[in-house]
C-alpha cells in the first residue's frame, strides 16, 4: 500500500518537471546515461560498463556493424545495432565493423554487438520506467 | 583481435547480459544481485546441456 503510494507520489513529481523521456533518450544514444540523468550513480555505471564492454567485445572479435537491410534478418540486426545509439555511429563513422569476416568468433562477435543494443533498449526503457515512477 | 574460446564466449556473454537483466528486472539491490546470479547459472547451466545434448546427437 504505502508502495503503491510512492510510485503514485513520484509519477506525479516526475510528471511536474522536465521532459519525460530524456532519460529514455539519453539512456539510448549513450549506455548509462539515462540512470546518471536519475542519479542512480550505481545502476548508471553497472549497465554502461556491461553494455560498452559487450560492445567492444563484439568488435574486438571482428564482428559486423549492420549497414543496410537487403533482407529481414539483416532489417533486424540493423536494429538491434542501432539500440546501441552513438556507440554505433560512432562505430560506422570510424569504419569499424564494415569488413565481413567468415570466421566462428566473428560470428560470435556480431551477435555481442547486436545483443548490446537490445540490452542498451531494455536498459534505456528502465531509466524512463523510473522517471516516470513506474519502478524504484 | 580478441579471439576467445565457445566456453569464454558464453561466460562474457553470460555475464553481461545477467547484470543488465539483474538491474532492470528487479527494485532491490539484494534482489538485482539473485536475479543477475540467477540468469548467469541459468544462461551457463543451458550452454553446458545443449552442448552435451549435440554432443550425443552428433555421435
Amino acid at each position: 500500500m504505502a508502495e503503491a503510494e510512492n510510485r503514485t507520489t513520484a509519477a506525479k513529481t516526475g510528471a511536474q518537471d522536465g521532459f519525460v523521456f530524456l532519460p529514455l533518450i539519453a539512456g539510448w544514444l549513450v549506455p548509462g546515461a539515462g540512470h546518471f540523468i536519475l542519479r542512480k550513480w550505481g545502476r548508471g555505471t553497472l549497465l554502461a560498463i556491461s553494455i560498452v564492454c559487450m560492445f567492444a567485445l563484439g568488435l574486438a572479435m571482428q564482428g559486423r556493424l549492420y549497414a543496410n537491410a537487403h533482407d529481414i534478418l539483416e532489417m533486424l540486426g540493423l536494429l538491434g545495432d542501432l539500440g546501441s545509439g552513438l556507440l554505433y555511429i560512432a562505430g560506422r563513422a570510424m569504419g569499424l565493423g564494415s569488413d565481413s569476416v567468415q570466421l566462428t568468433v566473428a560470428d560470435w562477435g556480431t551477435r555481442f554487438i547486436v545483443v548490446a543494443g537490445l540490452l542498451n533498449i531494455i536498459s534505456a526503457v528502465d531509466a524512463h520506467n523510473i522517471r516516470t515512477g513506474r519502478k524504484l | 583481435m580478441f579471439s576467445p574460446s565457445h566456453f569464454t564466449a558464453v561466460l562474457l556473454f553470460a555475464l553481461f547480459a545477467s547484470t543488465v537483466f539483474g538491474i532492470t528486472q528487479r527494485e532491490t539491490p539484494q534482489r538485482m544481485f539473485r536475479y543477475g546470479l540467477y540468469c548467469f547459472s541459468l544462461f551457463v547451466g543451458s550452454a553446458i546441456v545443449m552442448s552435451w545434448v549435440m554432443y550425443l546427437i552428433a555421435r
